[in-house]
């Protein structure tokens, strides 16, 4: 039961992450391998905020998140853009923003173990099952957002500039859309998710330089199992592969160092089976 | 007077093949440098370092020989990590000797190779990269289960060095590492004349659905070009698990699959000699740093990437080969930059500076 539940928690913050991902993905064609690493520069911005400076937690958490957002648009603005054509150097160059981050981060701070204060404290009982005020915060805070992207996405004049780039780039330039600046705001949404949810989780877990690695193996895993830029398989899959990290660390003996382990072994084996992902189409070469 | 006559035309060839090409004479410099630092005596931390620079030049050019097939590998560690430790068990559980522990460590990163080979056949781009991310992953798992094999956390440890002399040790390094670019070199060259591989390799790069209309089994190519470069990788792995003496699970980390990819696109991708330069100069650099400046070195050393790789993202071997080499527009040889007027044929070399 408890399984159940954190799983469904981990799951829609999993699936936030992987939504923001893929929404980069799709309007601006790279593979953002720094994508998390914003979620732990968010975290420390917002133990910077609260716990050293002692500014009111929910002033903090807003300064972290346009901060955090801020780097992460600048960093795809000025390194990111001008090299994209190249896929192989943008891996490689965002993959270089994290590392840099992190070393930024641990030279500051230590690579010391901290925590931030949760927003809401105490806990509720569900069937006999504890469960943090947090937890739910969580889970409310990432159901919005969510529901916020899919109306913004379904309704909005940019939102559906934004699903048309992900289907086809050069239509959109012919169609009169700036391709560059739909990109910029999908980036800024993405950006945007990783910080907010990072901001709502970072309570639950320990702030540490080296946080951002393993969101991001499960955010890859997520979105190439959904199917590249398919948002409803990115939700499916988050909450499988949240189900079967949370199963085998709470199940298994040495479940903890196997975890990621058996989350890519499920996507792997998925993917043997059905290469384009579970709901991702076959994408043609795309037009050079 | 025979022996002279065939010393004569072997400097001929030398003087007709590689003094006249900058590119060439540089790498031969490099060489005989490289070579010769054996025998000088230099700081036995330099003489380490140097040698790490080989092993990691054969495991930046094994991740290339994939690139050059245009398979993305996010998990090189994995073929790394997975031969170090076969070498470091076959060592020091069952106790054969090195020299067959490195050939046992290069056939188990072919088998890794193959096993990542089938997934991968279908897959492309993007999934490809991230589905190869998972195979080190899944292989640490593996180490973690296993802790009375593998040693766990800690790893193994005390392995047989292969050789007491460091002068010999630089030296084995160093010539397997030249073999094994030669190698790779000539199994990726698209004009060789006996191997076919080179050019079959570019042809599943650049359009593999004509490949394949063209008559090449593209699904053999491909599982060969894993198990290849799974091999090269294996024998760099089993060199540094013998020489480092240690593995522990940090070979399978998630940085030992990037360093190839930074040092080759540093290098040149698509080049073989290119990751090697990378490799020399980046691991040399950062390890430098640490010495300089070690609390901000691996900030400095991601900035100084970004900002080269953003200043030249083709590479520093291709940067440099185009200042200083020209190929004629005529007869497709190479010449010095400086030269106004093709070496062989006499053509005008710099015809857009002139019209001008």
């Amino acid at each position: 039961m408890q399984v159940l539940i954190i799983s469904i928690v981990l799951g829609t913050v999993y699936a936030v992450l992987a939504l923001g991902f893929s929404l980069i993905w799709g309007a601006a064609r790279i593979i953002n391998l720094a994508y998390t690493s914003f979620y732990m520069l968010a975290a420390y911005f917002f133990y910077v905020f609260c716990s050293l400076i002692h500014l009111d937690i929910f002033v903090s958490a807003a300064l972290a998140i346009v901060v955090a957002s801020f780097i992460g648009v600048a960093t795809y603005k000025f390194v990111l853009e001008p090299i994209r054509s190249h896929e192989t150097v943008v891996i490689l160059i965002s993959i270089a923003s994290a590392f840099f981050f992190e070393e930024c981060i641990l030279s500051i701070f230590g690579s010391d173990f901290r925590r931030v204060p949760p927003f809401i404290s105490g806990y509720q009982e569900i069937l006999g099952v504890r469960v943090l005020n947090q937890h739910f915060l969580a889970l409310g805070v990432s159901i919005a957002l969510i529901l916020g992207l899919w109306l913004f996405l379904s309704r909005s004049r940019i939102g559906i500039a934004i699903r048309a780039t992900s289907q086809d780039r050069e239509i959109v330039n012919v169609m009169g859309i700036n391709e560059k600046k739909v990109s910029l705001i999908a980036m800024c949404i993405g950006i945007g998710f990783v910080t907010i949810s990072s901001i709502v989780v970072s309570p639950i877990y320990v702030v540490e330089p080296m946080m951002w690695v393993h969101p991001l193996i499960m955010v890859l895993a997520i979105v190439v199992l959904g199917g590249l830029g398919s948002l409803k398989g990115s939700f499916i899959a988050a909450y499988l592969l949240a189900f079967a990290e949370v199963a085998v660390v709470n199940w298994l003996p040495m479940g903890a160092f196997i975890k990621s382990a058996i989350a890519l072994l499920v996507m792997v084996i998925v993917l043997s089976k059905k290469p384009e992902g579970m709901f991702g189409a076959f994408f043609e070469e795309e037009r050079l | 007077m025979k022996i002279r006559y065939y010393l004569w035309r072997l400097y001929k060839l030398f003087e007709q093949e590689i003094l006249v090409i900058p590119g060439r004479t540089i790498g031969s410099i490099g060489i005989i440098f490289l070579l010769s630092l054996a025998f000088i005596n230099i700081s036995p931390y330099l003489k380490n370092l140097l040698i790490f620079c080989s092993i990691f030049a054969i495991l930046a050019a094994s991740w290339d020989l994939l690139f050059f097939v245009g398979q993305l590998n996010l998990g090189h560690g994995a073929f790394f990590g997975a031969s170090a430790y076969t070498s470091a068990i076959l060592s020091s559980k069952v106790g054969l000797p090195v020299s067959l522990t490195i050939p046992m460590g290069a056939i188990a990163g072919v088998i890794i190779g193959v096993i990542v080979a089938i997934p991968a056949l279908r897959l492309r781009g993007p999934y490809l990269a991230i589905v190869t991310l998972a195979v080190p992953v899944i292989l640490e798992g593996i180490v973690f289960l296993f802790p009375q094999f593998t040693g766990g956390e800690l790893g193994l440890f005390g392995l047989t060095g292969i050789s007491d002399s460091p002068i010999f040790l630089y030296l084995f390094c160093f010539v397997i590492m030249l073999i094994s670019i030669a190698i790779m070199w000539k199994l990726t060259d698209t004009k060789s004349r006996i191997l076919r591989t080179g050019i079959i390799f570019c042809a599943i790069r650049e359009d593999e659905i004509s490949a394949r209309t063209t008559g090449i089994n593209t699904v053999k190519y491909k599982i060969l070009a894993f198990a290849l470069s799974g091999f090269f990788a294996g024998i760099s792995g089993g060199l540094y698990a013998h020489t480092m003496k240690v593995v522990g699970p940090t070979t399978l980390e998630f940085i030992f699959s990037i360093y190839p990819l930074i040092w080759t696109v540093f290098g040149g991708p698509g080049t073989i000699y290119g990751p090697v330069i990378g490799a020399y100069l980046l691991y040399f650099l950062s390890t430098e740093l640490l010495v300089i400046v070690p609390e901000i070195r691996m900030a400095l050393f991601t900035a100084i990437i970004i900002v080269m790789i953003l200043f030249m993202p083709e590479g520093i071997s291709r940067w440099v080969r185009d200042k200083i080499e020209i190929i004629c527009p005529r007869c497709k040889f190479i010449n010095v930059a400086t030269r106004k007027t093709c070496r062989v044929c006499d053509a005008n070399l710099h015809r857009e500076r002139t019209k001008k």
